[in-house]
């Protein structure tokens, strides 16, 4: 069963997609550019659609999804925990 | 089995001007707000009839009075409407709009107020919308290749599942279009910032990508002299947030996928302009889902393919607005909304092949007659794209 999806193998986030997700599950992730899987422990309870680190990332870092820039770190985040607006801003505007 | 689009084909209205439509709409249309009363009395009189009531019309200038215009006038030249009524205060601007609809061929009156009352408009208006009626009933749908029909997307209430699954299904299937020769359209020209360098290198020369940098910093210019924040609030919206959306990049790299991987931009659209050929064209355009489907409409965009996650519920009164969700927890909570269920992709039960044919052949039943969700439930959003006060 697939818990969460991930873009391409260097992205630094991937997206659940199951319901339910609760610190401390076991997840399997598919990497879709590359058709590979790969498998976490959560760190976080994890809402459907939302992200999770899957490599840690620290305040200032860049997040990578699809393979390209979605914004910069603010607060660090551990592998496994939920990634959002809480740790995360837009470069724009 | 996978579709064949090579032999596939669609039952549509043949127009005047040659081309297709897959609706035959007989619509109401006030060139402004204080007509909205007698048009809508005209859609009770005469069943068959769309009164296509919006607030705007009156003291507006410029740029954004020939917005208006260009919207109001292609709305009633769409191939998806047989006929039209308009309906304006004053004689001038109603025959303006008037003589912009009839250069397609298609029969169309216009009524002005002044000097005559509601009631008077009223009767004259019904009387010619009843014919119609008559002669909009009696034409016959014929075949047309499916290359004849054009196609618009834009998604909305995006989450993460959008960029994974409902977005690349449009992807696919635009993909597909290209080759048949399509014409297709995308926008939201707030909704690529982020992505904006990746669109610039899918344009087919440095013309076309000077015109979409163009409409793509004419809109940022806009957003910068007007924010008061980093807009993360409004981009991404409330509803793309609570579906686990970020940041508007985040946001902006989904939606592109939307184009899918092999069509090129072979050209830039200004806000409701008509494309002069095939191929696959930028919109400049908002992003919020009303307008921008109604300015599809405008452009004379005939099929409309709306991915959501969260369960944006839009329709449009003339373009049959067709779902595709991949979320499923949408699809459990929201079903009436989605004509496309592609939530299969991400628990890899379907293919993007299949997920792609699957929203090509919804697309074909649509053209050929099919209701959509949001035609079944009655969603007729015509939102009109203001770009500054009135004089």
């Amino acid at each position: 069963m697939i818990h969460f999806v991930v873009h391409d193998e260097n992205d630094s986030v991937g997206v659940v997609v199951v319901e339910g997700v609760k610190a401390g599950d076991e997840m399997t992730g598919w990497i879709m550019d590359q058709d590979k899987e790969v498998a976490f422990k959560a760190a976080s309870d994890i809402p459907i659609g939302h992200k999770l680190a899957i490599c840690p990332l620290a305040e200032g870092d860049t997040v990578i999804k699809y393979g390209v820039d979605i914004g910069r770190v603010v607060a660090d985040i551990g592998t496994g925990e939920h990634a959002h607006v809480h740790n995360i801003k837009t470069k724009r505007w | 089995m996978s579709l064949d689009l090579n032999n596939a084909t669609f039952r549509g209205y043949r127009r005047e001007n040659g081309r297709m439509g897959v609706r035959n709409h007989v619509i109401i249309l006030p060139i402004d707000d204080i007509s909205n009363a007698a048009a809508e009395a005209v859609g009770n009189n005469i069943k068959g009839t769309m009164a296509l009531p919006h607030p705007y019309g009156r003291l507006q200038f410029g740029a954004d009075l020939d917005l208006h215009f260009r919207t109001l006038i292609g709305t009633g030249a769409n191939p998806n409407v047989a006929a039209v009524v308009v309906i304006g205060i004053e004689e001038g601007w109603t025959q303006k709009v008037v003589e912009g609809i009839a250069r397609t061929g298609k029969p169309v009156t216009g009524f002005g107020i002044e000097l005559h009352g509601d009631h008077d408009t009223i009767m004259r208006a019904s009387k010619a919308a009843k014919e119609y009626v008559h002669w909009a009933t009696e034409l016959q749908r014929q075949e047309a290749p499916v290359k004849e029909l054009w196609v618009s997307t834009k998604c909305g209430e995006s989450d993460t599942t959008s960029g994974c699954g409902s977005n690349p299904t449009v992807g696919n299937a635009f993909d597909k279009l290209y080759e048949q020769g399509n014409t297709l359209l995308f926008g939201e020209t707030s909704e690529v910032t982020g992505g904006e360098h990746l669109i610039a290198e899918r344009c087919r020369n440095d013309e076309v990508r000077d015109q979409f940098m163009f409409m793509f910093n004419r809109y940022q210019e806009m957003i910068e002299r007007h924010k008061t924040s980093d807009l993360s609030d409004s981009q991404p919206t409330k509803g793309n947030i609570a579906g686990g959306l970020t940041t508007i990049e985040e946001k902006a790299l989904g939606n592109i996928t939307k184009i899918g991987k092999k069509c090129v931009v072979d050209g830039v659209l200004d806000k409701a302009e008509e494309p002069t050929g095939p191929g696959l064209w930028f919109m400049d355009s908002s992003s919020a889902a009303a307008e921008m489907v109604t300015l599809c409409g405008a452009a004379g965009y005939a099929v409309h393919l709306f991915p959501t996650g969260q369960g944006n519920i839009i329709g449009n009164p003339i373009v049959p607005v067709i779902k595709i969700c991949a979320n499923p927890r949408t699809i459990r909570t929201m079903s009436e909304h989605v004509d496309v269920d592609v939530s299969g992709l991400l628990s890899r039960e379907m293919s993007p092949d299949e997920a792609g044919d699957a929203l090509l052949e919804m697309t074909l039943r649509t053209a050929n007659g099919r209701n959509t969700a949001a035609e079944a439930l009655g969603h007729n959003e015509f939102v009109l794209t203001r770009l500054y006060e009135s004089a």
